[in-house]
């Protein structure tokens, strides 16, 4: 079995695994890093958002061969209580989760797509995060805590 | 190693016990100090006294420090629940909110309160919780009278502090009094378990007009830790020497297998088949390994006729089906007769699919035995009956097994949750080791328990001047429990049928939940027989407000076409035949605050192309709380899409515990039911379900969510709490239908309301 070394959340790791074991698999079992979740392995839903080389990226179906040298930053590297991401101030804020299975990939997702356009008007961010799944509905608070997130950014 | 894996691998079921809190302490009459110190030392080795629904202590617990743990047999499904009980048990006790911790869903901390169902999270569960606190304050009470030398009804409580009125350095808190002791404190319990339980104590309760935290919109606490990645999901426990468990379904649902050519996955580290009559599932040391084996297995399945049909042929299915069982409810005067003597009949039928739970993730468990015991993680809203189950289906005594519920990826009702709760059950004592399964995206689509498909048949007689003299409705269709709301017997999980159970073939279905009065009217259901016996991917059961948006889209249509067939407003007309104050309440607040206008639908004003809008009211009840939804849509008459653009909801569940939490849980189910209403629907042939992800299996995208949600919440603090997690989604779908027929002037009559059928109903 091949030894990969990833960068993940600024730090050196290593596995051994399939070269075709996806990411997610890697993050959450070897690497003890528990959000990204699995929700479709089909990269249909977002669950298992991550970023690369800060791209959302879905895990799910991203090969641990295929990460290479990117810098792989997971919900955990995001932010802290103490130095939080603005989208996930944002999201405490506006008390957006039900279930929360889902937020892993708003948060990741908005994350990245407000990193590139800071002022974006909501049909921008709506589209950013077309796609994504969150099957307890919470789309209203969702978008009102990307909107506050975009205006702390 | 996780958090939860620490907690989970170290703390046995008696030490866990122990952390949780205080040693055992008799209380009741008047207790001298030297009787307390006895009763300390009697009791020294600090076990809570055994879990019984007849204990104080097996609600409500003073820790040292003065915190309060409260054991809820209930649990929080994301609608913040548990910031409510803790409201209520703080009020009640007189400290303050930080200081409640509510501790949910473990059978090993608490009782069995029903777990989450059919929204009586506060209604029910809280109503006890309440009860058992202010028990909980009058014994602190008298012990601090005691202890002070001082009547009871001369002292006050400040945040835990007993002191004398008058004079605050007379003083006791709750932490001296009793903490890191349990009370031993009998209530009186009415025998029941599960949502029905309820023991109360002595004290009363106090009166709304005393409230400070309750009606409060406090936040919830639980959002920060998950946003920060420091918590953890039942998908996200881990214990040690795990192995990883996956299960494997037939294509054809009803065959089993054969052969199975174990040489197919021996490359693969660690893998087994684990096969018992139609159960059939692999494990691995690594879960990739085990997502592999599931994939790569050779089996040769046995030959059944595929038992379904097209989904295309569903409804006249229905319609042809033998009735299993009716019911009539309570019918009002002679609905035969007054049809007999009517000018005129209006009648409607309406349809709606399965649908599926479809939660975020597949379900997740995780099991371990050891030593006699077997510890069960689950994301089940109903860990209790789960117990149960697991002990019935590997053969071990209820006693030993404890099911532990840690928060998974979403529950509307019964959905996949017991399954793999027992299937992780069935291959740990199979393997001898700990295993957790987690089922593939399509089998949690294509193979949880569905919401079930019905035809809705509505008839009113009028007069001649156009009143509503008859008013019939029946509902048929498939039972919502051909599965049981909970996994406590093999007959209601997919381990036990295929393992050879049948499923327990009860019929349930409902009927409009409304005050229209009508001189002769009949609300009915019937019940067809599930298309298959066992194991099937279309076995009918709980799913969020169960049957109500079905009965509730046909019975809330059918009054806006009645009223349209009068020419009358749709709010003028449900006004001129609702009794109760509430409902009429609601349908008047909802109107009001969307500025509607009053005019019969639909609207004349509308072009016959490009994009028009429209309003529509529906309206609806719920175990005590009354809901109207006034839905503003735009409808694409060339593509077909209809955007719900704005909902205006007037809710009214008596008593509001928390205004925060009750708008994000109206919020929550308006999308959901939006979603429902416009994209969702089961889709299967002869072999199977084919709707197994998010392409074959849409739900309401963020580029679709309405631009708002308006919510009138009336409070009603005289009246005892009723139930929110459900009421709110029963009318979305006919107030999205009516609002169609205002802008278009049709009517679709069959859910969902996706583009294709939309653009079909124009031509
Ligand atoms: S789990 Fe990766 S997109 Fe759904
Ligand atoms: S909060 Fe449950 S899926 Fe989004």
């Amino acid at each position: 079995m091949p030894k990969y070394t990833l960068n993940v959340n600024g730090k050196a790791r290593t596995l051994d695994a399939d070269a075709d074991m996806p990411l997610l698999y890697a993050l959450r079992n070897d690497f003890g890093l528990n959000n990204p979740h699995f929700g479709c392995g089909l990269a249909q839903c977002g669950a298992c958002t991550v970023h690369i080389d800060g791209q959302a990226i879905r895990s799910c179906v991203t090969a641990v061969s295929d990460v290479g040298k990117g810098k792989v930053v997971t919900l955990a590297g995001l932010g802290t209580p103490q130095k939080p991401h603005p989208v996930q101030k944002a999201y405490v804020e506006e008390q957006v989760p039900q279930c929360g299975y889902c937020i892993n990939g708003w948060i990741m997702t908005a994350a990245a797509f407000l990193n590139e356009n800071k002022k974006p008007n909501e049909a921008q961010i709506k589209d950013a995060l077309s796609g994504l799944k969150c099957r307890c509905g919470t789309h209203m608070s969702i978008l009102r805590a990307v909107k506050r997130a975009a205006e702390m950014a | 190693m996780t958090k939860m894996d620490k907690r989970s691998s170290s703390v046995s079921r008696r030490n866990f016990l122990k952390v949780g809190g205080a040693l055992v302490v008799s209380v009741g009459m008047p207790v001298a100090l030297d009787t307390m110190l006895g009763i300390n030392a009697a009791l020294a080795q600090g076990v809570r006294p055994p879990l019984a629904p007849d204990q104080l202590s097996s609600y409500i617990a003073v820790n040292k420090d003065g915190s309060v743990s409260a054991y809820f047999g209930k649990m929080d499904m994301g609608q913040g629940l548990f910031v409510s009980i803790g409201q209520m048990v703080a009020e009640e006790l007189d400290v303050a909110f930080k200081r409640v911790k509510v501790i949910m869903g473990d059978t090993g901390t608490s009782v069995n309160q029903g777990g989450a169902s059919g929204s009586t999270g506060i209604q029910l569960g809280g109503k006890q919780m309440r009860m058992a606190a202010a028990e909980a304050r009058r014994v602190l009470v008298d012990m601090a009278a005691e202890k002070l030398g001082a009547p009871a009804d001369q002292l006050a409580v400040v945040d835990g502090v007993v002191s004398l009125k008058g004079n605050a350095a007379k003083k006791v808190s709750y932490g001296e009094l009793i903490g890191g002791r349990y009370f031993n404190v009998p209530l009186d319990w009415n025998k029941q378990t599960g949502n029905a339980l309820y023991a109360p104590g002595k004290a009363q309760p106090k009166k709304p007009s005393e409230y400070k935290i309750v009606g409060q919109p406090i936040k919830r606490e639980d959002i920060a830790p998950k946003v920060y990645a420091q918590e953890d999901f039942n998908t996200d426990v881990k214990v040690t020497g795990m192995i990883h468990g996956r299960m494997i379904r037939p294509e054809i649902a009803g065959s089993v297998p054969v052969k199975i050519d174990e040489s197919s996955i021996k490359g693969i580290k660690g893998a087994r088949v684990v096969h018992e009559n139609g159960f059939l599932g692999v494990v691995a040391d690594r879960e990739w390994d085990a997502i592999k084996a599931a994939q790569q297995l050779k089996v040769e399945w046995s030959q059944v006729t595929p038992p379904f049909f097209d989904n295309t042929q569903l409804y006249d299915h229905i319609r042809k089906a033998p009735v299993r069982k009716r019911d009539d409810g309570k019918p009002v005067g002679d609905v035969a007769s007054a049809f007999k003597t009517a000018t005129r009949v209006i009648e409607a039928e309406y349809e709606w699919p399965f649908q599926s739970h479809a939660c975020m993730g597949p379900a997740c468990a995780l099991v371990e035995i050891k030593n006699g015991q077997v510890t069960v993680w689950t994301g089940s809203q109903k860990p209790h009956f789960v117990a149960n189950g697991v002990a019935e289906t590997i053969g071990v005594p209820v006693a030993t097994v404890r099911a532990i519920w840690v928060p998974g990826p979403g529950s509307y009702g019964r959905n996949d949750a017991d399954d793999a709760a027992m299937d992780a059950a069935v291959l740990a004592k199979a393997t001898g080791k700990p295993v957790r399964v987690q089922y593939m995206r399509d089998q949690g689509t294509g193979w949880d328990p569905k919401g079930p498909a019905s035809i809705h048949r509505a008839r009113a007689a009028l007069d001649a001047a156009g009143n509503v003299i008859a008013y019939e409705f029946v509902s048929k269709g498939f039972s919502r429990v051909d599965v049981d709301t909970n996994g406590s017997k093999p007959a209601a999980t997919l381990a036990g049928q295929l393992r050879g159970v049948p499923l327990g073939y009860v019929d349930g279905f409902g009927v409009p939940a409304e005050s229209y009065v009508f001189e002769n009217k009949l609300t009915a259901w019937e019940t067809v027989a599930p298309l298959l016996d066992r194991g099937s991917p279309l076995r009918g059961a709980h799913l969020r407000d169960p049957v109500g948006p079905q009965i509730h889209f046909a019975s809330e249509s059918f009054m806006d076409e009645v009223a349209a067939a009068v020419g009358a407003d749709p709010v003028e007309f449900r006004l001129k035949y609702l009794k109760d104050p509430r409902d009429i309440a609601v349908v008047k607040a909802a109107a009001e605050k969307a500025g509607w206008q009053t005019r019969p639908s639909p609207r004349k004003d509308n072009p016959s192309t490009g994009t028009v809008s429209g309003r529509g009211i529906a309206y609806s009840q719920r175990g005590g709380t009354t809901v109207a939804i006034v839905a503003e849509v735009d409808v694409d008459r060339i593509s077909g899409k209809i955007w719900a653009r704005k909902f205006t909801v007037a809710h009214d569940c008596g008593q509001i515990i928390n205004p925060d939490g009750l708008k994000h849980t109206i919020e929550g189910n308006i999308v959901q039911g939006t979603s429902r209403t416009l994209w969702e629907e089961v889709t299967f042939n002869a072999k199977g379900v084919t709707s197994v992800d998010w392409a074959t299996y849409p739900i309401l995208d963020i580029t679709e969510a309405p631009q708002s949600i308006e919510c009138v919440l009336i409070n009603r603090p005289e009246l005892a709490p009723t139930g929110a997690g459900e009421p709110s989604i029963r009318a979305v779908a006919a107030a999205i239908a009516n609002a169609i027929f205002d802008a278009t002037g049709v009517r679709i009559r069959r859910v969902p309301f996706s583009p294709d059928r939309v653009k079909a109903a124009f031509s």
